[in-house]
């Protein structure tokens, strides 16, 4: 049987990360939860192990992208096939993760991203990534060949293979959309499939219009740099 | 004019003297020292060489030695603060790297530990 990995970056999630793991447990019954701690502050960790779930504790934060990557570093190294991500803070709804793993299995592609674009409107979806959503699948049109509904998504399953490339290469910040353009460099395939988004389950968005303006800037950047690079720089 | 050529010159001393206590202090590394070291000299010799500076200045098409280091000192900082760049650029991914790594052999080493505990 494949080997499934449910990967849960955390950064101060302590109200929603015990909430979001038991549900995850509930979804998928003797799968592993793999939740990586981004060195945070508050009770994010106790409370993610009282809820049952095994925590890689980072040193110090190292923003999204570095604690993604080192949950996939973790998994390629315990030879798991497949690694699903949900975010911490109870955006993602556990019961869709059986139709990403599915679809991973039965596509064979590297990457299958949870949409709230596929079947939905985009549920929960602020005035803000709304418009970042349109402006980057005009941007990534052209790079991927293909239109890509829900580029900013972090509800994604990969399997080994896009693990072996995200172990050695992975965006730090922001690095869903630059996830794409690493994967189409090595010419991999992806699906999305209809997810549902929920609001967030404790706290506030810290999107304001100016780390908008600096998220699109950065990204942008991002993905033009991924489209040149010159691959073997990163260990 | 010759006045702000004096002044780069106090600069450029001051500024090797800075890097040089920070280096005997460890406040530097000395393979850091060297950029700023090398365009401290630099500067150093054009503020002194005011024949050099005219060359300079005539082949850049600037009028006067004055504004010929100035662009000359703006360069050499702006390739100085390139290569810093890149410096912290390598740091930061090995830093990254080496806090994955030793979080997976954390997570490793309690795993076996838990294991042995469970089996005794």
């Amino acid at each position: 049987m494949s080997k499934l990995l449910i990967l849960i970056p955390a950064y101060n999630e302590q109200g929603a990360i015990g909430g979001v793991v038991n549900e995850v447990r509930a979804a998928m019954p003797g799968v592993p939860v793999l939740v990586v701690d981004d060195c945070s502050t508050d009770d994010t960790l106790p409370t993610a192990r009282a809820a049952g779930a095994r925590v890689l504790p980072l040193p110090h934060h190292l923003g999204l992208g570095g604690a993604v990557q080192a949950g996939y570093r973790l998994a390629y190294e315990l030879g798991f096939d497949y690694v699903i991500r949900v975010d911490g803070d109870g955006q993602h709804d556990p019961r869709d993760i059986p139709k990403i793993f599915e679809a991973l299995e039965r596509e064979g592609c590297e990457m299958v991203i949870g949409s709230r674009f596929v079947d939905g409107s985009g549920e929960h979806t602020g005035i803000l990534r709304a418009a970042g959503i349109v402006f980057f699948r005009a941007v990534l049109r052209p790079i991927l060949g293909r239109t890509v509904r829900d580029p900013t998504s972090g509800f994604v399953g990969v399997n080994r293979r896009a693990l072996s490339v995200f172990s050695a290469s992975f965006p730090l910040e922001y690095p869903e959309i630059e996830a794409l353009v690493v994967l189409q460099r090595k010419r991999f395939r992806f699906v999305e499939v209809p997810c549902h988004m929920r609001p967030r389950r404790t706290g506030r968005t810290t999107i304001t219009p100016l780390k908008s303006l600096y998220y699109m800037v950065h990204v942008l950047l991002g993905v033009f740099v991924n489209v040149l690079k010159f691959e073997g720089r990163r260990k | 004019m010759d006045r702000l050529l004096n002044v780069m010159t106090g600069f450029s001393v001051l500024l090797i003297g800075l890097v040089l206590v920070s280096v005997r202090r460890a406040h530097i590394r000395v393979e850091y020292s060297v950029s700023w070291l090398a365009a401290a000299l630099v500067l150093l010799v054009l503020s002194r060489w005011r024949a050099l500076l005219d060359r300079i200045g005539g082949a850049m098409g600037l009028d006067g030695a004055p504004v010929a280091l100035l662009v000359v000192t703006g360069a050499l900082f702006l390739l100085v603060l390139y290569r810093l760049s890149m410096m912290i650029s390598s740091l930061k991914d090995s830093n990254i790297a080496l806090a994955q790594r030793l979080a997976i052999l954390e997570f490793r080493l309690e795993s076996h530990e838990e294991a042995k505990t469970q089996r005794s």
